[in-house]
């Protein structure tokens, strides 16, 4: 029996306004707790939210970014629950009535590309935040991130491995970066994203019941979640085991996923019209003029990329995948002309650098200048290569100028002949065994007497110049 | 009655509410009568008419995004039966 795996994705982002939904209290990031709440957000009797004019903005901008129609009639809605999360017991959401429709974001697969359909768009208000750890019987509420603006995409059940639904979030953290309506800060929570996940035969005579996960706070983990699940669906399909729909949630350190007691499922939101808010009606020159004012898209910045660059798509792929690495990317080729070298640093070094340190783009702690600086100390020879790596860890640590730390630590490549030459003799005095190796043939001793050359001169020595010289002293 | 005590014992469920049995048939004998009342309604024809959410002749209520200052949060937290590190306690409600 062929298989297939669909997963739907649920992502929610907060909108990068400076106030919340509903009230004037700040959206500020990390304030002490409770100090960002007033009656409106934390749902005291007889108080009147109004919505935030940006953050409709932000939603239509978001929509139109995935393709979607925009409603012209569009209405809030109650979600009623029960979680000290949220203090009101409802959520302010949007139900029948969503203020974007139908859309699609095309991602890249290894069959090529792919249209993964957005289902709607819809505004809600956040909840508060829940601290469990180190509070015995009791958990605590910081009520700060409750009633900042969200938007929920949802999609189709179209991707059909872990994998899709990774390129499907990366694209679309990429689209809500390049068009600023999300910081996209996953650490901080600004994105979080559910999934739906099930197996079904192909020719669809059976398949397992659907499995949700909540609020994942990394693509890293959400993928990995869904390796997981899509493993045990399959599983469970071919065995033929009966499966329940349940919500199951994925513990990271055990890298497993595990079932939430059924208790906290029983979900019956009873929606009904939010009467304390009147309808949104938008009017066909506003989302025009939103339309019109839509920044360059990560697909159309790939496309400019490779043709004004000349770059490869792989390199355009990746560049154009952050903003902030695009916009850097920029900077450079301001005041440098070879792209592909600034690409080979920034898609190299950099981004390894970054990862190694859990580290956004938006992240890379010098100027685009600094990278510029340090490529053409290699171009006119200051440095050599491998030197300059070693430059560029001390600028990614610390931030530096590279001509400073050149220039402090004394870096500057030796390609005086003379001076090589004293090094040279040295080597071959002090390494008789490997001489007489490589003038019995064996090539392989020049690498080993280059690397005590090296050594000597910590690494300063012209590679190309060296190479020269030893093989002429040598014959 | 349209509604049964096993229905309102869901509704209170839902409520986090804990009824007597006597308190239950009486919910389903209000909400019963509430649904009956409603159901007139459905005398009416209703299929040239367009879902109503709202009465008002109002839409597009918004405001600037300007922040203003919020609550103190000794006043904001003068309610909560229990405070820890400035957070409102509640029992543990994970596992």
């Amino acid at each position: 029996m062929e298989v297939q795996t669909l997963i739907g994705l649920e992502v929610h982002a907060e909108l990068a306004t400076e106030s919340k939904m509903f009230c004037s209290c700040s959206t500020e990031f990390g304030a002490e707790p409770n100090t960002h709440c007033c009656p409106i957000c934390t749902g005291m009797p007889g108080v009147l939210p109004m919505p935030n004019k940006k953050a409709i903005e932000y939603a239509v901008k978001a929509g139109l970014a995935l393709n979607c129609d925009i409603s012209e009639f569009s209405k809030m809605d109650r979600k009623n629950y029960y979680y000290p999360d949220l203090p009101k017991a409802y959520q302010i959401s949007q139900y029948d009535l969503p203020l974007c429709t139908g859309g699609y974001v095309d991602i890249e697969t290894e069959d090529g590309p792919k249209r993964i359909r957005i289902r709607r768009v819809h505004m809600e208000e956040d909840a508060g935040k829940l601290l469990h750890e180190g509070w015995g019987n009791n958990s605590l509420v910081d009520y700060n991130r409750a009633g900042v603006p969200l938007i929920e995409i949802v999609t189709e059940p179209d991707m059909n491995s872990p994998a899709e639904a990774g390129a499907f979030l990366d694209k679309l953290k990429a689209i809500l970066q390049y068009i600023e309506v999300s910081d996209c800060k996953m650490e901080e929570g600004s994105l979080r994203c559910d999934v739906n996940i099930n197996a079904r035969a192909d020719d669809k005579s059976m398949a397992t019941a659907i499995t949700e996960m909540k609020n994942l706070n990394s693509f890293k983990a959400a993928v990995k979640a869904m390796e997981y699940e899509e493993k045990r669906h399959r599983e469970a399909l071919l065995e033929g085991d009966p499966t329940v729909h349940e919500t199951r949630r994925w513990d990271d350190a055990r890298s497993v996923t595990v079932a939430m007691r059924s208790k906290e499922e029983a979900h019956d939101y009873r929606y009904f019209p939010e009467p304390d808010l009147v309808p949104i009606a938008l009017d066909k020159s506003y989302i025009k003029s939103i339309r019109e004012n839509l920044p360059e898209l990560p697909d159309q910045r790939y496309q400019r990329f490779i043709s004004q660059y000349g770059l490869p798509q792989y390199d355009a792929g990746i560049l154009t995948s952050s903003k902030y690495l695009a916009d850097y990317f920029e900077q450079c080729m301001t005041i440098y002309d070879n792209a592909k070298t600034v690409s080979n640093w920034l898609m190299g070094d950099v981004l390894r650098a970054l990862n190694e340190n859990g580290k956004d783009p938006s992240d890379i702690p010098f100027p685009p200048a600094y990278l510029v600086d340090l490529i053409k100390y290699v171009d006119d020879g200051t440095i050599s290569i491998s030197i300059a790596k070693k430059v560029f860890d001390e600028m990614f640590a610390n931030g530096t100028d590279p001509g400073a730390i050149i220039k402090e630590q004394g870096l500057v490549q030796i390609s005086d002949e003379g001076e090589l030459l004293g090094v040279i003799r040295q080597v071959i005095q002090e390494n008789a065994p490997s001489v007489a190796d490589y003038k019995a043939g064996k090539k392989k001793a020049l690498g080993y007497l280059v690397g005590q050359a090296m050594k000597l001169t910590k690494g300063k020595a012209n590679p190309q110049l060296l190479n020269k010289l030893l093989e002429r002293e040598l014959n | 009655m349209r509604i049964k005590p096993e229905e309102v014992d869901y509704i209170a469920a839902l409520s986090r509410l804990v009824l007597s049995d006597q308190e239950k048939n009486m919910y389903a004998r209000h909400l019963s009568e509430i649904l009956e009342h409603a159901e007139r309604l459905s005398e009416l024809d209703t299929d040239d008419v367009e879902p109503t959410a709202h009465v008002l002749p109002l839409k597009n209520v918004f405001r600037d995004d300007q922040v203003k200052p919020s609550l103190e949060r000794d006043i904001l937290l003068s309610n909560a039966p229990e405070v820890e590190n400035g957070c409102f306690k509640v029992p543990r409600i994970v596992e």
